[in-house]
């Protein structure tokens, strides 16, 4: 079972604030499924298993030219800004 | 259905606008108990209509989807238009853009009734975890539509739309298909561009169709498939129209079962529903033979650890800065934050529901140094051995064949507080993500519960790209049913 702490750690890497009643709860759901994954572990991997995901194309490219807000439009964008000064993203200061 | 009205389209017997008023007052009337839609768009939807009506009065042709009403699921931008992905982070959010298959559905002329409810970020097998409302599943009230794609399916199979979008990253068109008794297609990941779908988890996800019989998912992936360079991912087009290839016969086609899915513990209706089903393709002149799949088995732990991970990295985005909710937002609804680090803790602690915070946590877990090798490393291998897996099987059958669902729809809260019980349903349908292969579920038989005949849906997997060999066999099959009704 997870302990407090790493719970508490694993929120804070997600930047998700918890209660200390949803910290117990998730001691015990992320555990639960931690154990689930066990099930992986006996598993042998030396018969040339790689690590490659869904086969895909390599990139496009396209030509590097900037297109400030593209077809999108600036005032759409920042319709759905929740905090604007002066036109820009109003952000808290970081130190 | 969508060639019928078509039809009547073009011989003046209904009107785009008769057909857009006539779906509208239906959802205006049943979708309050209901609950497939999230957002209705009324006068777009007319305007759209009006459109076609001009053109069908000036004697212009007119293309297969126009004038045909749809629903789209609300994690899918439109527009100037309320996308949620059934958040209340996304509460208020308006689209600057469209998807690129949403976009391809209004070229086609298609009009949009509106946004439907789904899990929240599509995280979910029963739609309960919406932040919004709840979806009744058409058939039994009582019961869940699946998920996450439960307001789609359900707004099918109740007739208030003809067809809908859904997204399936590990069964969520599939496995609501199943509960409401409709066809659900997940095709080829790179079939269908994914740019403007809210993502989940990006090597996994695909968008795709629910409708009402094979022939009309097949005409919808037809309008919407092919090359995006904002996606890309997305194959080029290879210029197939899928509902030509729907010939009815299946003749020497092989069908693999997996051994593996038909274990022990399936529930014994489902087992009896499945095996009728498996004789009726070898009535109608298909080759049904035992397959094995050995990775089966590790399909699903390996989903729970490569999905939330890309969740987690996904998510980041939600910062409560740059759109959706925020505590700084000026309101008195919240503490406004002293820091930086304080509005994402607080932003995400209110905007998030339960299960995308745990399957944030999990993921970013999974990453996490010292973890990394031993989750996240090790599910990518064993998931290009399932990959595997399929390409051996497919060397000796066209199809692979199984149930979408190990059990019909359940109950609301009949998962409890046990997110493991959830996951599970999700047996049958993660290896066709996992594997990338085209997957679709149709009607396949009835199990009865309390009283009631509750749908059971049957799954076709095919080889990459190969969608139409998977909807010949799953067409021949729904008309083999329709004559013996």
């Amino acid at each position: 079972m997870l302990s407090t702490d790493e719970v508490k750690r694993i929120a804070l890497l997600a930047r998700i604030g918890l209660t200390d009643a949803e910290i117990e709860r998730y001691r015990k759901d992320l555990s639960s499924v931690l154990d689930f994954f066990r099930e992986l572990e006996a598993l042998d991997l030396s018969d040339g298993a790689d690590e490659e995901g869904v086969p895909v194309k390599e990139n496009d490219t396209r030509e590097d030219r900037a297109e400030p807000f593209g077809s999108v439009g600036r005032d759409d964008i920042m319709k759905n800004v929740p905090s604007v000064k002066d036109g820009y993203v109003k952000v808290r200061s970081v130190f | 259905m969508i060639r019928s009205i078509h039809e009547q389209l073009k011989n003046g017997e209904v009107t785009a606008t008769g057909l857009a008023e006539a779906y509208l007052s239906r959802i205006a009337e049943r979708d309050g108990e209901l609950g497939a839609y999230l957002t209705v768009l009324g006068e777009q939807a007319l305007a759209s209509a009006r459109i076609v009506d001009g053109k069908i009065a000036r004697g212009e042709d007119i293309g297969l989807l126009e004038g045909i009403p749809c629903a789209i699921k609300d994690n899918m931008c439109r527009t100037g238009t309320r996308t949620t992905a059934g958040s209340k982070i996304l509460d208020g959010y308006i689209a600057p853009y469209d998807a690129t298959a949403v976009s391809r559905l209004l070229e086609a002329g298609s009009v949009v009734l509106g946004k439907t409810n789904l899990d929240e970020f599509a995280m979910g097998s029963s739609t309960e975890s919406s932040a919004y409302r709840q979806t009744r599943n058409p058939i039994d009230p009582e019961r869940v539509p699946g998920g996450s794609s439960g307001g789609s399916a359900a707004a099918v199979a109740a007739d208030l739309a003809v067809f809908a979008l859904g997204s399936d990253t590990g069964g969520s068109i599939r496995q609501p298909a199943s509960f409401c008794g409709v066809v659900g297609l997940k095709p080829t990941y790179g079939r269908v561009s994914r740019y403007g779908l809210i993502a989940m988890a990006s090597s996994l996800d695909q968008i795709g169709p629910f409708a009402k019989s094979v022939e009309d998912a097949a005409i919808v992936l037809s309008e919407i498939y092919g090359y995006d360079p904002a996606d890309v991912t997305t194959a080029e087009s290879d210029g197939k129209r899928f509902e030509d290839f729907l010939s009815g016969d299946i003749r020497g086609l092989r069908i693999g079962i997996p051994k593996e899915y038909l274990s022990e513990d399936l529930d014994p209706r489902v087992r009896s529903v499945f095996e009728t089903a498996v004789e009726r393709f070898r009535s109608l002149g298909a080759e049904v033979r035992e397959i094995s799949l050995p990775h089966a088995k590790y399909a699903l732990p390996v989903y729970y650890i490569i999905m939330p991970s890309e969740v987690s990295s996904n998510l980041a985005r939600f910062d409560g800065i740059r759109y959706g909710m925020s505590v700084d937002d000026g309101s008195d609804r919240f503490k406004e934050s002293d820091s930086l680090l304080e509005t994402y803790l607080d932003s995400r602690a209110y905007g998030f529901g339960p299960e995308v915070k745990r399957r944030v946590m999990l993921g970013t877990y999974a990453l996490s140094a010292g973890y990394y090798d031993a989750y996240y490393k090790k599910a990518q291998r064993v998931r290009s051995l399932i990959r595997r897996d399929f390409s051996e099987a497919f060397r000796d059958v066209d199809l692979v064949f199984s149930p979408t669902s190990p059990e019909p729809a359940f109950r609301f809260g009949a998962k409890g507080d046990d997110p493991l019980k959830m996951y599970l349903s999700d047996v049958y349908t993660v290896t066709a993500n996992l594997a990338g292969i085209p997957a679709v579920s149709f009607p396949m038989g009835t199990v009865t519960e309390d009283g009631k005949e509750l749908p059971l849906g049957g799954q076709l997997m095919a080889k990459w790209f190969d969608e139409e060999t998977m909807l010949r066999a799953a067409d021949a099959y729904e008309r083999a049913s329709a004559g013996e009704r």
